[in-house]
């Protein structure tokens, strides 16, 4: 894996305070699970940049080596990674996702 | 010597009770439920489901339980598992 690909990913990732690496968009996801975390992110009304993996093969297949997580989605707060779609619903149920947002000083739309 | 495992939920359940003695263990495979969508592949076997419970997670975070997961099924990723959903607790 090259080094230019970790490094975009790394200014990717700290790009914007919550960053989510889906198939598709947040429009048009074309992963199920994709799709279950842009619904949460979209609910706790949070603003994230997205970037879809599948528009770049280099950027698919490094994002799993830059945080040793072999499957897509993955979440990233203010750089740090958070979890793919089992981590980030279970957080969302139990209501720790959004204390976790709120600890990180994330902006949240919904009450 | 031991049967080959050819079934990759076998082989997923095999890996994971020799590595974590899970008090609780279930393997589903769900490749049916995403025929045609990409990454499934015609023969099956790419998607699954795990729910795991297991005193060798005692203290880890959900990241640190579903890596250990992860990397103990790199096998199977490498050989066309493509989504793996897992829900793992200490205990």
């Amino acid at each position: 894996m090259s080094d230019d690909v970790q490094q975009a990913i790394d200014k990717a990732v700290k790009s914007n305070d919550v960053v989510l690496f889906m198939k598709g968009t947040p429009t048009f996801p074309q992963c199920g699970f994709s799709s279950v975390v842009v619904q949460v992110l979209d609910y706790l009304g949070v603003d994230y940049a997205a970037t879809n993996v599948l528009e770049d093969q280099a950027i698919r297949e490094g994002i799993k080596e830059y945080s040793d997580w072999p499957t897509i989605p993955q979440l990233y707060v203010k750089g740090e990674f958070v979890g793919g779609c089992d981590i980030i619903k279970e957080m969302f149920e139990s209501g720790e996702l959004k204390e976790f947002m709120a600890e990180k000083g994330i902006e949240m739309e919904a009450a | 010597m031991r049967p080959e495992l050819t079934n990759r939920s076998e082989r997923i359940r095999a890996r994971l009770t020799q590595l974590f003695a899970p008090s609780e263990l279930n393997v589903r495979d769900d490749s049916a439920m995403h025929a045609g969508h990409a990454g499934a592949r015609p023969e099956g076997e790419t998607h699954y489901k795990v729910e795991i419970v297991s005193s060798a997670f005692d203290g880890k975070s959900r990241v640190e339980m579903q890596r250990a997961v992860n990397s103990a099924l790199k096998d199977e990723f490498d050989s066309g598992l493509h989504a793996l959903s897992i829900t793992a607790r200490a205990g």
